[in-house]
């Protein structure tokens, strides 16, 4: 069985993003970059499948510029077997969901993986789409938000967290799972892996050459930094925070 | 012709609030009509509850077993074949709707506006990116036949529920692809207001350090007739189940009072409180980053205050 893991590269979680002063987009020079987080529990689930015997390969994709290179290769150390970055001109602005989809379709159709493994959601654009547009498109069943993922020979059981708990589905394969924080923990990669990565293939094709090209028909007219809000003041005492509840009519 | 389709979402019984505040949010673009649907086994009581959504013309019901669960799979579909009756579909930012509406813009091969915070006219929304920490206006051009988009429940009220819509039934147009099956669901408890949409919130987070001793949490919010919410921190190590967690990842809400207690304040937590009215912070940490956005801190151990905060609450 193969498995076929997306892995975006995104502005680290840990740093604080800025919109740029002429509201032209967010300040990413200079910026630390990262697996997002998802799709690192993504490519963790994975690689249990494989050490479990479930698995022989995991093929690790993005799409976007050259630089996806290094969390392609971050994936490999991990324990991914191959990576495959379909690449992007630059120009064109952050890669839309749907062109996203539609690249990972055609990885698809050379690949024939029987899972693919995503990201519930990409921590740049927040949009949780790309997963559920591939498995349309590939008319595939999708398994969003798992938070666990049994398989069953030709199914798989994911539990799925939901707003109102947890939900149990059952989907035949192949299928696309993406997945939530509580999945598992990633691993750290170890020293040896980086350079045991460095040997693995990456193979990297343009969008264009694979009939392709992106999506620009949204129109991301301007960016701004949210309202802020004013931190307040401090009270002493319970008494104090009581008495300030009561005085703007909240208790 | 500006026409909007909102997808409902209901539990079986009981239509969700989710689905006026989307219906409020997709009267912005200015209608000259707009319909819901709902999909379930039996959907007539849910659909008459929706018929009172004020800005609702037509209620469309597709029944049958196959909708018993709310499927992607099965109502995607669906709605794709009933999309080029409409200029505009909406659904609510939940999980429901999150899960859904990008299937749809699968099947019809269009990007989706996710998280709707403001809609500036009838193909022009503003939508949060990178946790809240930016917002972007996102224009959507003519040339694409319809605007998808998910409502971000939090900063629209719920539509008033003195309407009167007609109720139409509709015949399914697609097939059950027989891939996708329910298993089964476990919820809370259901005791106590809704988290979603409650007016007040008392939230725990990682300081609490047991199930246990997470009851103090819920005996405050007892007190104070309020949702039950915590941090990822606090979820993940099992204090508290995955439907609490509030924040960029868990639910995004708007309560008239947020009282985070022994929480850090990291941005994705407080992307999931920005709109509230009043935020409360009770930290021993004077230099935690929730007080930067709390209307009111207290600088304390939480075991100590919090048992006395409901003291003198309940006096
Ligand atoms: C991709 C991603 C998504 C995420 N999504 C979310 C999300 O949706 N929601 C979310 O909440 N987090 C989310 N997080 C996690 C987030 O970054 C923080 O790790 C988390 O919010 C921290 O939880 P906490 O504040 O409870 O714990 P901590 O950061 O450990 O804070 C505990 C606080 O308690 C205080 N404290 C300790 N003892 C006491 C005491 N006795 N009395 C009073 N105060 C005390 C400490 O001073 C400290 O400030 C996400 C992270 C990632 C990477
Ligand atoms: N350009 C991309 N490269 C690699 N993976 C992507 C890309 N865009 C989306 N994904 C995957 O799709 C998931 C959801 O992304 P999004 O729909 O943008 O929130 C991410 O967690 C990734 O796993």
């Amino acid at each position: 069985m193969k498995i076929l893991v997306t892995l975006k590269r995104v502005v680290d979680y840990n740093v604080r993003v800025r919109v740029k002063n002429d509201g032209s987009g967010v300040e990413t020079d200079g910026v630390k970059m990262s697996i997002n987080p998802f799709d690192e529990i993504a490519l963790e689930e994975a690689i249990r499948m494989k050490e479990a015997g479930a698995a022989e390969e995991i093929v690790v994709v993005a799409v976007g510029s050259d630089q996806c290179q290094q969390q392609l290769r971050t994936g490999l150390a991990m324990g991914a077997d191959r990576a495959i970055l379909v690449e992007t001109q630059e120009t064109a602005g952050p890669v839309q969901p749907l062109t996203a989809a539609e690249a990972f379709l055609k990885i698809i159709e050379q690949e024939a993986p029987s899972i693919v493994l995503m990201g519930k959601q990409a921590i740049d654009d927040d949009c949780s789409q790309t997963g559920q547009m591939l498995a349309a498109m590939w008319n595939r069943p999708q398994a969003t938000f798992a938070s666990k993922v049994v398989l069953n020979g030709s199914s798989a059981q994911v539990t799925r967290e939901v707003d109102s708990g947890l939900e149990t589905i059952e989907v035949d394969l192949p299928a696309v799972i993406t997945v939530d924080l509580r999945l598992n923990e990633p691993r750290f990669v170890k020293l040896p892996e980086i350079m045991k990565a460095k040997k693995k293939p990456l193979d990297v094709l343009a969008l264009d050459s694979l009939g392709l090209s992106e999506s620009t028909d949204f129109e991301m007219a301007s960016y701004e930094a949210p309202p802020k809000r004013g931190g307040g003041k401090k009270v002493e005492s319970v008494q104090a925070l009581v008495d300030e509840l009561k005085q703007r009519g909240l208790l | 012709m500006t026409k909007v389709l909102v997808i409902a979402e209901h539990d079986g019984t009981q239509l969700s609030v989710a689905t006026a505040k989307a219906v409020k949010g997709a009267e912005g673009v200015g209608a000259e009509k707009l319909d819901l649907v709902v999909f379930g086994n039996d959907p007539a009581s849910v659909s008459e509850q929706a018929a009172k959504i004020s800005g609702v013309d037509c209620v469309r019901v597709v029944s049958g077993e196959d909708f018993a669960e709310p499927l992607a799979a099965r109502m995607a579909p669906e709605i794709a074949k009933m999309a080029s009756d409409y200029s505009h579909l909406f659904v609510a930012s939940t999980t429901f709707g999150r899960d859904l509406m990008p299937r749809v813009a699968g099947l019809l091969r269009l990007n989706q506006v996710s998280d709707v915070m403001a809609v500036l006219g009838p193909r022009s929304f503003k939508r949060p990116i990178y946790a809240g920490n930016a917002i972007v206006t996102v224009n959507v051009p003519e040339t694409v036949a319809t605007v998808l988009a998910t409502v971000r429940t939090a900063s629209f009220a719920a539509a008033q529920m003195t309407g009167s819509a007609t109720i139409e039934a509709l015949e399914s147009q697609a097939s059950d692809p027989g891939h996708t099956r329910f298993v089964g669901r476990e919820g809370s408890s259901g005791e106590g207001p809704d988290l979603s949409s409650a007016s007040r919130v008392v939230s725990g987070g990682r300081a609490l350090g047991s199930a246990d001793a997470f009851k103090v949490i819920y005996g405050l919010a007892n007190t104070l007739g309020a949702a039950v919410g915590a941090s990822r921190a606090a979820v993940d190590a099992g204090y508290v189940p995955n439907e609490l967690q509030v924040g960029q990842t868990g639910k995004i809400i708007a309560p008239d009072l947020y009282i985070a207690v022994g929480i850090s304040g990291a941005i994705q937590h407080l992307t999931g409180i920005k709109d509230a009215g009043t935020i409360v912070a009770i930290n021993k940490d004077s230099e935690a980053p929730i007080f930067e956005v709390a209307d009111l801190g207290l600088v304390a151990d939480l075991f100590e205050v919090v048992p006395e905060l409901e003291k003198l609450i309940s006096a």
